[in-house]
């Protein structure tokens, strides 16, 4: 299996741009970045993991007596999850306004400025 | 660009990243490998910090400044939404209405709300020594307070929701992690710095500074999280649209 696990985390991505690409609805395009930013958590945790390995957090296991996965890329991914968050929070707050001013959320409607 | 032309172009562009990302991907250290140098190090470090979350320690000790600028990032983000999703000229503010909830739904909120609670300030002050932290239990604090809105009404929960002071309280605690950093800095000549006892390993105490961050981490996203559903909420249920009330079609 080996290298499927990182493939995934690429196909993964390239589908949500696709849906980035095609989409017709904001909403819908916020929903396919979310899946994009968790293709990168998938490459995160697959890099750190570590065959029959536990998980690094020793309140109930004695250090030094089983293995532990990388706690460096989990953290970044717990970093990782915030920023999504806060940028799909953004990103809704900017789809409500449009929605206001321009009366559609359809990407592929928007086409001429306006102050 | 038209929607086809528009495909064609993703299409070849995904070609050429596939390809790439798969070259990458062969030339990585397999999956599942014995060799994790970085992590090998942090748990050391940890250990001797005596932080039992090894996750928690890379965070909050190891890793802190880039925590500091995720906390911000948090906080422009609540500062953003604020200004964007603020009441435009001619947007009417509308009472929000008592609504009829269900005895067992009203019976389910009233149970689970103080329980949601402790578990969030359990899992904040825990962060050191279980899964969990400043972030998670932050996020299961601000949705503890949000059952009021599922179990009663909109009004319910602004009554338990004082913005003005949640807002003072989000800043307050943004700002009390960089002065837990400059405090680092006088006492321990680096910024952010774990200066404070380091206590016995698996105890609420242990850990030095990571605790303290934790909870300070915990108050910011409890707030800030508070804050920014408070807006996307009055949008939905207190406002109403100007064209709504333009063609009079409520």
């Amino acid at each position: 299996m080996g290298t499927w696990v990182f493939l995934a985390a690429g196909w993964v991505l390239l589908i949500a741009l696709y849906g980035l690409v095609t989409s017709r609805n904001l909403i819908h395009a916020i929903g396919c970045l979310a899946v994009a930013q968790s293709s990168t958590y998938l490459l995160l945790l697959a890099v750190g993991y570590r065959r029959d390995a536990t998980a690094p957090i020793y309140s109930d296991l004695t250090p030094g007596t089983r293995p532990v996965v990388d706690p460096v890329v989990q953290a970044l991914a717990l970093t990782d999850v915030v920023v999504g968050a806060t940028v799909t929070a953004l990103l809704l707050a900017l789809t409500i306004q449009l929605r206001k001013r321009h009366h559609t959320v359809d990407p592929q409607a928007l086409t001429g400025l306006k102050g | 660009m038209t929607a086809r032309a528009r495909l064609a172009v993703f299409l070849a562009a995904a070609a050429v990243i596939a390809a790439f990302f798969t070259a990458a991907c062969t030339d990585l250290p397999p999956f599942g490998t014995d060799s994790h140098p970085y992590g090998e190090r942090a748990v050391a470090a940890a250990l001797d910090r005596r932080t039992a979350n090894v996750v928690s320690a890379v965070n909050f000790d190891i890793r802190a400044f880039d925590t500091l600028g995720e906390e911000s990032i948090l906080f422009g983000t609540v500062l953003g939404a604020t200004l964007l999703l603020r009441r435009a000229r001619d947007e009417r503010h509308r009472r929000a209405e008592a609504d009829r909830v269900m005895p067992t739904t009203r019976l389910f909120g009233a149970l689970l709300l103080p329980v949601t609670l402790v578990v969030g300030v359990y899992i904040v002050a825990h962060g050191q020594l279980s899964p969990g932290g400043g972030f998670q239990g932050g996020v299961v604090l601000a949705t503890a307070l949000h059952l009021a809105y599922v179990a009663a009404d909109y009004r319910a929960l602004k009554k338990l929701r004082p913005l003005a002071v949640l807002d003072v309280a989000d800043s307050l605690a943004a700002a009390s992690y960089s002065l837990i950093g400059l405090a680092g800095m006088i006492a321990g000549g680096a910024f952010l710095k774990n200066v404070l006892p380091l206590g016995t390993f698996n105890t609420v105490t242990s850990g030095g500074t990571v605790p303290v961050l934790n909870a300070a981490v915990g108050v910011e996203v409890a707030c800030g999280l508070i804050a920014l559903l408070a807006h996307f909420l009055d949008q939905a249920v207190e406002l109403t649209d100007p064209d709504q009330q333009r063609y009079g079609d409520t």
